[in-house]
């Protein structure tokens, strides 16, 4: 893959405390029946599909993770950029020939975040099944 | 003023919820499955599929016996598949996904019938006298696996698979010149492709 130039790489956003899971996390309305830690903006299907896929591959462009997710342009753009808001995968977008490309990968908190989601899954099915 | 419930009981929010839970790990594993499997193609174990392929070819080209032709490929077929299964299994690792649950899985289950049915062919054609035709048979077949099981991998391992297909296709029509056209799929398809899919999908 010949990368050209580098047009931009936006990497994870920083953030003044927490990431922006855990600022909807914080907003979450009480008395969400076993559901304290749930970090709201991955248990979306379409971004936890994202951040799935990215923890299974190294990096994705866009037009591959717009094929294995079978979504739209317009609809991965939008999930996309709310998970590179919150920190948890980062965009590089740079040319190969004329052509414009866009690879995301995890980050350290994306990947974090898959793994605090899981357990927190698991969690809530042990508690079920020790009823 | 009768009191209002905020809260639907316990009773019926505690299955919904396991059953959410349940669900959402399903989720979590098939797509990561699926992303696996998407570049579970090792481009590197293809490349070397193709040298010792073309290195088949050229030993098979030499035989007078057709007996010993196929030995030749029979015994390229298996270096290839262990090629194969060490490469994906070695992609597999560094991705942190087990080989028989993601990629490797699929390729076994889209490639096995065709080339069982190859195999078969084979025989049969061994038998019948049609010995020119099996090049061009096992082309076909296993273009026909690679087009099948390429459905869950990137554009590249589809569009190798229809290369396939139409060298086993045109090597009906010129059975004489079988071993350039085994060279040219087991060999020239596999290094092309296999150096595509290794730079664009890392390995």
């Amino acid at each position: 893959m010949a990368k050209q130039s580098a047009l931009k790489n936006s990497g994870p956003r920083k953030h003044n405390g927490s990431p922006a899971g855990l600022r909807e996390l914080q907003g979450r309305k009480k008395g969400a029946y076993l559901a304290p830690q749930l970090d709201r903006l991955i248990h979306e299907r379409m971004r936890l599909g994202i951040v799935s896929a990215l923890a299974a591959n190294e990096s994705f462009t866009f037009n591959d993770l717009k094929s294995l997710m079978k979504t739209t342009d317009g609809n991965l753009s939008v999930h996309a950029r709310k998970l590179e808001e919150a920190g948890y995968i980062a965009c590089t977008k740079y040319f190969e020939g004329r052509l414009p490309k866009t690879e995301y990968k995890l980050t350290a908190a994306g990947r974090r975040a898959l793994e605090n989601y899981l357990s927190h899954m698991e969690s809530l099915i042990q508690q079920m099944r020790g009823r | 003023m009768g009191s209002i419930r905020l809260v639907p009981p316990p009773t019926e929010e505690t299955p919904a919820l396991h059953e959410r839970a349940m669900d959402n790990l399903r989720y979590i594993r098939e797509t990561m499955e699926r992303a696996s499997a998407f570049t579970g193609i090792s481009g590197w174990g293809e490349v070397a599929i193709g040298c010792t392929a073309v290195v088949a070819a050229l030993f098979a080209a030499q035989q007078t016996q057709f007996k010993h032709w196929l030995m030749i490929w029979v015994a390229e077929g298996a270096v290839a598949l262990l090629i194969a299964g060490w490469s994906m299994d070695r992609k597999a690792r560094s991705l942190n996904m087990p080989l028989l649950n993601g990629p490797g899985r699929k390729v076994i289950f889209s490639l096995s019938p065709p080339i069982f049915a190859g195999g078969l062919l084979t025989v049969v054609l061994y038998h019948a006298g049609l010995t020119n035709f099996i090049p061009g048979v096992w082309l076909l077949l296993y273009g026909t696996g690679v087009v099948t099981g390429g459905m869950f991998s990137v554009p590249a391992v589809p569009i190798m698979g229809l290369c396939f297909m139409s060298l086993g296709a045109a090597s009906f029509f010129a059975p004489i010149a079988a071993d350039w056209f085994m060279a040219a799929g087991f060999g020239g398809l596999h290094v092309i492709f296999g150096v595509l899919i290794a730079r664009r999908y890392g390995g």
